[in-house]
């Protein structure tokens, strides 16, 4: 559904986005993440045609941003950080100038809003100045217009910034609820939170792409220097030491100090192997009761970390 | 060009809904009626050349008040994002507020309709000027409005968009005065783009089409000079 290529941008001698390319397919949510400054915005602005890429190719649907802004601009919803809307106007009056942008005719209008006012539960303010509003709803109401036409691709930027938990939760289920059937790119600084929502992640840093997987994906072939926790009764400690030390796989056997006779080992694995199947195997040639035996991969939080430390 | 229309709307309702509209409007009935009649019955005659007289030097005051917060104020806010991200081009959106600042300039002169109502009452009114006057008016207000919008284009800041408006629609007025000072050479060219000239030959209710000319090709450099920065802005 959006096909980006080579996506470049110079703020005059500043680059904010360095030769990115990602793709995203229809019924996929993408979290873009990555630390304040990295590009994510400005890769967004490029997404929805605000900001005209200083290199690259960016396709939506059949058009590509070139020849066919007006026709992506159609297909496409987009809500930006903050939600940037007109202060003195109110939000029923808001959504029906949005409405008539978008070409929704008159019959259609009404309906359509009140649509949108149940589902980003914004009824009992549609008949209040936005600048009046609470953070919390300005940013419903920005998913309101986001969502006017009902759109294929929506471009969210950091859609739950400064909301309280509830309204997190609220805004997660919504992009759940939509990702469903269309596509959903949004940025976000907060992990859980694309973990929690998104099928694909792709970490953004210092306008690079550092990392662009599943989610699930991402964290097992990132996670490959793995932990394995392992906990036995009756056994000689440095026996194990030696016996598990040699195990393909293992890079470090650490023994953690021993409580009630059983004794607890952190084992390091490196990427090349799944050194489990063959643990298990030498521990059951011998008589050590296993109490305990469980891997741990990096969270994505750690993985995040890993890749956007400075060098 | 619905898309402009719509926006267009939008702003002209927006004067409405803040005080600004009414300040503005009561600035401009207060000053223009306190220079017309302070002097009208002096005179003793039954015409407006006093009022349209003024008319200039008061609209390069009022018309980039009216149309300062036009873009600099969604630059400032950030809306401009919002607004270009719906399906409009630079067009639609450089249209449309244009076309709502010259509606709101129409408005704010429709009360001053009472003076040649007024007058007409006094003496035998000659009404062909004061027809031209108003046509007058509206297109100088229209070419203020494009020199107001490509200030406001140029800048987050309201107060700078009106004192760069005011400046460029200041000189724009007073220009002719100036002609003494400059080698002959650049005289014709200099009273030719004197719009008080231009003003004062349609307010006597002679449409010449050089005049007519003249006010669209402000509006024109005006509108298309807007439309280069924001396209340069991205």
């Amino acid at each position: 559904m959006i096909r980006v290529e080579n996506l470049t941008k110079y703020y005059d001698d500043v680059c904010a986005v360095d030769q990115i390319s990602f793709n995203v397919q229809r019924g996929e949510i993408l979290g873009l993440l990555g630390p304040n400054g990295a590009g994510k915005t400005t890769t967004l602005r490029m997404l929805t045609g605000f900001l005209q890429p200083t290199a690259g190719q960016i396709q939506i649907g059949n058009f590509s941003i070139n020849d066919g802004l007006l026709e992506i601009k159609k297909i496409l919803g987009y809500l930006p950080e903050s939600a940037p809307l007109y202060h003195d106007m109110l939000v029923f009056d808001y959504l029906k100038f949005v409405a008539d942008l978008r070409g929704i005719g008159a019959p259609r209008r009404l309906s359509r809003i009140r649509e949108l006012g149940d589902l980003c539960g914004i009824n009992e303010v549609m008949h209040q100045p936005i600048g009046e509003l609470s953070r919390g709803y300005r940013q419903r109401v920005g998913l309101a217009h986001a969502m006017m036409n009902d759109p294929e691709v929506l471009v969210l930027d950091e859609p739950t910034s400064g909301l309280d938990p509830n309204q997190i939760v609220e805004i997660r289920e919504i992009i759940r609820r939509i990702g469903k059937a269309k596509t959903v790119v949004f940025s976000t600084h907060i992990l859980s939170e694309a973990e929690a929502t998104c099928d694909r992640v792709a970490i953004i840093h210092h306008g690079k792409i550092a990392a662009d997987s599943r989610t699930a994906h991402l964290k097992e072939t990132l996670g490959g220097r793995s932990q394995i926790q392992l906990m036995l009764e009756q056994a000689d400690p440095a026996a194990v030491q030696r016996e598990l030390a040699a195990v393909p796989g293992v890079t470090r056997v650490e023994v953690l100090a021993p409580a009630d006779g059983a004794i607890r080992l952190v084992l390091t694995c490196d990427a090349s192997r799944d050194p489990r199947a063959e643990l298990y195997r030498r521990i059951r040639q011998t008589d050590w009761t296993l109490l305990e035996f469980h891997q741990e991969t990096l969270s994505l939080e750690e993985i995040f970390r890993e890749l956007t430390k400075e060098s | 060009m619905r898309q402009a229309l719509c926006i267009g709307r939008k702003e002209f309702n927006a004067y409405f809904a803040s005080p600004i509209a009414y300040i503005v409007i009561a600035i401009f009935l207060l000053v223009t009626g306190w220079f017309f009649f302070s002097t009208f019955f002096l005179f003793n005659q039954a015409s407006l050349r006093n009022f349209f007289g003024l008319l200039p030097t008061v609209f390069a005051f009022v018309v980039p008040a009216v149309t300062m917060r036009l873009l600099a104020e969604e630059f400032n806010i950030g809306s401009y994002e919002t607004l270009l991200t719906l399906p409009v081009g630079f067009n639609d959106v450089i249209i449309g507020k244009f076309a709502a600042g010259v509606a709101f300039v129409a408005a704010m002169l429709i009360p001053t309709l009472v003076y040649p109502v007024t007058v007409a009452f006094l003496g035998a009114l000659d009404w062909g000027p004061v027809i031209g006057g108003y046509l007058g008016a509206v297109l100088l207000g229209a070419a203020f409005s494009a020199v107001g919008l490509f200030a406001s284009a140029l800048t987050r800041n309201q107060i700078v968009a009106f004192i760069i408006g005011l400046a460029v629609c200041f000189s724009l007025t007073l220009v002719d005065q100036m002609v003494f000072f400059v080698p002959q050479a650049f005289v014709g060219v200099l009273s030719y783009l004197a719009a008080d000239v231009h003003f004062q030959n349609v307010a006597k209710g002679i449409i010449d089409t050089r005049d007519i000319v003249y006010f669209l090709s402000v509006c024109f450099i005006g509108l298309y000079a807007a439309f280069l920065v924001l396209k340069a802005r991205n």
